[in-house]
């Protein structure tokens, strides 16, 4: 019984340490409706910061909170300056745009953290006054934890408080419920948002220099809390203050007692219960529905028309050099280029329901890591040869497609996606704790081509006419009626079910084929690695996908192939030329999100049509 | 357009290659080049050190003549802790940089994927930190060989010590992959094995750098066991030792541990490092031997620091390479397998064989027990356990691993 108190406090004082974070996340996405990428950079900033101040200041009391509050306050500031430089520009860029512009923030912050302060872990004194413990119930319990678990319900309270007895606040939660509004009342949205973003900014700070106790500060911090940040966020209710502190509690809670009873839960225990909570709440605990704030009648997408004969001209030629040029490149050429096609069917297939769809998916990489497990297990159980595994990889995508779609389509915005990214997490899981099927994090290896497939040129005219074909006939379908149901369903769901389109079904299919097309990528990919790990479906591949198709261009459909290569392409060579790829790959990210809000292929074509003058 | 840039770089590339090389190859003095790919950007606490050891090796050859009169060159890839990049990035040194051979890897499913891809393209790799007991042992092949002591290894060394312990009520926690499992799992049979009464009464596998290390000590508390095995390192043990330290998990408890006495991972905790662990590790201001001082010496020279066990490794991986291309015939993949195994040769903690019934050396570790001195932590009463007798006996060697 003791034991359970205290386990209960443990999951408290987690709970309170979460909610710190998640609270400025979810303050910024309700009013700036920004999926804030670099919130846990912010976090991470704030603990080294603190690091940097505790540990210079003289030690007593006043030099460690004063050491903690400047950090969150520096964090803040930090915060302002992305705020004022990166992200006021891209306001009205497509949504999720600006989730582009954060990753390159994230990146860019790894390295310079990784310069300033070292690779080795910084371990931050104890807090003056709360080092020791007290005895509960005959058990010792840490001076620090409690004090945490009191932080938590204070840090609401004054921010409940700020929210709805000041004018700041009440302007705040207007904006939330009706930007546009509240920019007509003539309210200064540029003051209010960057407000915003720095209090959020700070309560990421804040979070990271009140772990200076309890962890040691690294390089991982950042992309350690931002999920489970999200996963907070998304189940509380986006932009609910009340709702996140529910969650959190709810996290911690179960995360206390999960591990008494499956030591091994650890891993996937929070995107069950986001999966739980999203499948019988569709926006979360406390949110509400969301207001026809994006996408309300009217403000349909730009219509895809067939493309311009100079756009034919340039495939063609990008379509001759994909035939030809291999005959003369190296065997290291081919493997890039295999990969290039590879992630260009990849990319493509997530445009399929990004764009025409108008369904974000944080998930897509469960598709393509399903398609390479189900060819390596082909191969591996049934000793199939490469053609079966090959034809099992999208059967095996496509399943799970249309079981997890079924879940996700009934969503919309930033909740469908992040339902996407706990099935996601749930296959990862398997594949990762399963060993006896899957080899657990060792992978399955000797998944290699048929002998008549093995010279690297014959598998990858394999691949290029695969994921030609495939890229193909997507773009077939995008033009098909299925293809105009499709957008039909996004731009007015109302209106689209009033001319007999059945708006589920359509996005459920639409799903599925997505996941079809990503197991065909999935499947080749196995081949062409001779290896697959769990790391195929993880969220960093996920992630990959994503910036592909917003590096494109959402809206139109040479984007994704664009933003694949592009991504590809400029990974590829940094990774050899630099250490600091990190740095360069995310301040290319950065200078091209300013410079082509729309995307590389929307900036192309927008470039095209005024020239043409028919915008 | 970016795809066919990149290409046209790998046909000038190639065709230069293609060009140079047979009339390189026979040249005195032209280097002989060292493919190294390892996880830079993913784990950079343990890497730095060991690229510092691996540069300052390299230089050591070359300064005294190279090999045979060639020099060593190495190229570097980050792989970014993902192991089908890896395997790209082995794709490009072989054939777009010609190496004569891979090494490098930390973790053990980027280790596992390049010997995968070595064993289907015929080159040799020299795995130089990848723990898994896999690389050698179930996914075992020609052209794979691994200097660092295995998981099953350490997990022996450390159940010596344990058996001698009175406690009988055993906990164990471990990070949640593949590491974590298997050290937990040898751990427990071959401690069942040589001490029939123990039991264990709790495990807790917490996400490798996301341990709540609160709960997870209250978890094990609970159960009251007489010891404790540790396999949690990096930021997850420093989380655990600190709620550990506060909630008294460590009193008059024993704690067994891995790779704690590790610099790597005891430094980070500074004036907070556990007393009295039994652990394996590296007692780096104290090991005196001719060997080692000098290497110390020599990497304080070089770097102004102090070396780390990741230094050690990526010093040694550097020296066996140099002493197999000592004695091979050609540097030509088949004649370096054949030199490789059984190859003799002086590390930094004494002589290491790689055996040639499995392809691990037989580099040991220090087991000794953690104490406080001058404000931070260290090892007290090691010993250096030599890494061939940790090692199972031959029949069982060969039932582990693939023979063909």
């Amino acid at each position: 019984m003791e034991n359970l108190v205290l386990q209960a406090l443990s999951g408290l004082a987690s709970a309170s340490s979460l909610f710190l974070v998640a609270a400025g996340l979810t303050v910024i996405f309700g009013v700036s409706r920004i999926v804030n990428f670099a919130h846990g950079s912010f976090y991470m900033l704030g603990a080294y910061l603190a690091w940097t101040l505790v540990t210079t200041l003289p030690r007593g009391h006043l030099g460690f909170w004063g050491g903690v509050v400047a950090a969150a306050l520096a964090t803040g500031l930090i915060g302002l300056v992305v705020e004022v430089l990166l992200l006021r520009r891209i306001y009205r860029a497509p949504e999720l745009f600006q989730l582009l512009a954060t990753f390159g923030v994230v990146l860019i912050v790894q390295d310079l953290a990784l310069l300033t302060w070292g690779a080795q872990d910084l371990l931050g004194p104890r807090a003056p006054g709360l080092r020791g413990g007290t005895e509960i119930l005959g058990l010792r319990f840490p001076d620090y934890e409690l004090f945490l678990i009191v932080v938590g319900p204070v840090v609401l309270g004054l921010l409940l408080l700020l929210f709805h007895r000041t004018r700041w606040g009440t302007l705040v939660r207007a904006a939330t419920l009706d930007r546009e509004m509240v920019g007509a009342l003539g309210v200064n949205q540029r003051m209010l948002f960057t407000s915003v973003f720095f209090l959020g900014s700070v309560l990421a700070g804040l979070g990271g220099a009140l772990q200076l106790p309890r962890e040691s500060v690294n390089l991982h911090m950042d992309l350690s809390i931002i999920t489970e940040a999200f996963v907070v966020v998304v189940v509380g209710g986006l932009g609910s203050l009340g709702g996140a502190a529910l969650a959190a509690l709810l996290i911690g809670e179960l995360h206390a007692f999960g591990i008494l009873v499956l030591p091994k839960i650890t891993l996937v225990l929070v995107f069950l219960v986001m999966a739980l909570v999203l499948v019988v709440r569709p926006h979360g605990l406390l949110g509400k529905a969301p207001g026809p704030a994006h996408g309300g009648a009217g403000s349909a997408e730009p219509v895809i028309g067939p493309a311009p004969r100079p756009l034919l001209w340039l495939g063609a030629a990008a379509l001759a050099t994909a035939v030809l040029l291999p005959l003369l490149a190296g065997d290291y050429a081919l493997s890039v280029l295999t990969e290039f096609a590879i992630f260009v069917l990849f990319a493509a297939s997530l445009h399929l329901i990004m764009g025409p769809g108008g369904m974000a998916s944080f998930g897509h990489a469960a598709y393509f890591g399903l398609g390479a497990y189900g060819a390596a297990l082909a191969a591996k159980w049934l000793a199939a040869p490469m053609l079966l595994g090959l034809a099992a990889a999208p059967f095996a995508a496509g399943l799970f497609g249309l079981l997890f779609g079924w879940f996700c389509v009934r969503l919309s915005g930033v909740y469908s996606a992040m339902l996407t990214l706990a099935f996601a997490q749930i296959a990862w899981s398997v594949a990762f704790q399963w060993v006896e099927v899957t080899g657990g994090d060792n992978g399955i290896l000797g998944v290699w081509p048929d002998s008549w497939a093995a010279p690297k040129l014959v598998y990858y005219y394999l691949t290029l006419a695969l994921c030609l074909g495939a890229t193909l006939l997507l773009r077939r379908v995008i033009h098909a009626p299925f293809g105009f149901a499709l957008r039909a369903q996004r731009d007015s769901a109302l209106r689209a079910e009033a001319i007999g389109i059945d708006a589920f079904r359509t996005r459920w299919l639409a799903f599925a084929l997505a996941a079809v097309m990503a197991g065909i990528a999935g499947g080749l990919f196995a081949y062409a690695k001779g290896s697959v790990f769990p790391t195929f479906l993880g969220i960093p591949r996920s992630v990959d996908a994503l910036l592909m198709v917003l590096l494109g261009g959402v809206q139109t459909l040479s984007g994704p192939i664009i933003g694949a290569l592009a991504y590809t392409g400029l990974q590829e060579q940094l990774v050899r030329l630099t250490d600091l790829w990190r740095l360069i790959l995310g301040g290319i990210i950065v200078a091209l999100v300013l410079f082509f809000p729309q995307g590389l292929a929307g900036a192309a074509r927008a470039r095209w049509e005024a020239s043409r003058g028919d915008a | 357009m970016t795809g066919w840039v990149i290409g046209r770089r790998q046909v000038l590339a190639g065709a230069g290659a293609a060009l140079a090389a047979p009339v390189l190859g026979r040249a005195q003095g032209a280097p002989i080049r060292i493919g190294e790919i390892n996880s830079y950007t993913a784990q950079p606490a343990f890497l730095q050190p060991y690229r510092y050891g691996w540069t300052m090796a390299v230089e050591q050859v070359n300064a005294a003549g190279g090999v045979n009169g060639r020099s060593l060159e190495t190229l570097h890839r980050d792989d970014a802790g993902k192991p089908e990049d890896a395997v790209r990035l082995a794709g490009e040194l072989v054939n777009a940089e010609k190496v004569a051979l891979l090494s490098g890897g930390f973790l053990s499913n980027v280790g596992l994927a390049i010997a995968d891809y070595a064993n289907q393209n015929r080159m040799l790799y020299v795995a130089s930190e990848p723990l898994t007991d896999a690389l050698v042992w179930s996914r075992g092949n020609r052209y794979t060989f691994r200097l660092r002591a295995s998981t099953y290894m350490q997990s022996a060394m450390l159940v010596e010590e344990a058996a001698k312990l009175p406690a009988k009520r055993w906990a164990t926690v471990a990070p949640n992959y593949e590491y974590g499992q298997s050290a937990v799992r040898w751990f427990k049979e071959l401690l069942t094995r040589a001490r029939p009464d123990v039991t264990f009464v709790a495990e807790q596998f917490p996400a490798l750098g996301r341990i709540d290390a609160g709960a997870t000590v209250q978890a094990l508390a609970a159960t009251n066991p007489e010891a404790i095995f540790n396999v949690t390192f990096g930021a997850d043990l420093t989380n655990f030792v600190r709620q550990g330290l506060t909630r008294g998990l460590f009193e008059r408890r024993r704690v067994v541990s891995l790779l704690t006495g590790e610099p790597e991972y005891l430094d980070p905790l500074q004036d907070e490092a556990p007393e009295n662990w039994i652990v394996t590790g590296y007692p780096w201001d104290q090991v005196n031997t001719p060997e080692h001082a000098a290497f110390r010496e020599a990497y304080r020279r070089r770097w102004n620091d102090t070396p780390r066990l990741g230094s050690v490794v990526g010093h040694d991986t550097v020296m066996a390479i140099a002493a197999m291309l000592k004695q091979t015939s050609a540097v030509e993949t088949e004649a370096m397998v054949d030199a490789m195994a059984g190859l003799k040769f002086g590390s930094v903690f004494g002589p290491v064989e790689f055996r040639a019934i499995d392809h691990q050396s037989t580099m040991g570790a220090f087991v000794g027990r953690t104490v406080l001195k001058n404000g931070r932590g260290t090892m007290a009463d090691w010993r250096y356990a030599d890494g061939r007798d940790y090692l199972p006996p031959d029949d069982v060697v060969r039932a582990l691993r693939p023979q063909s």
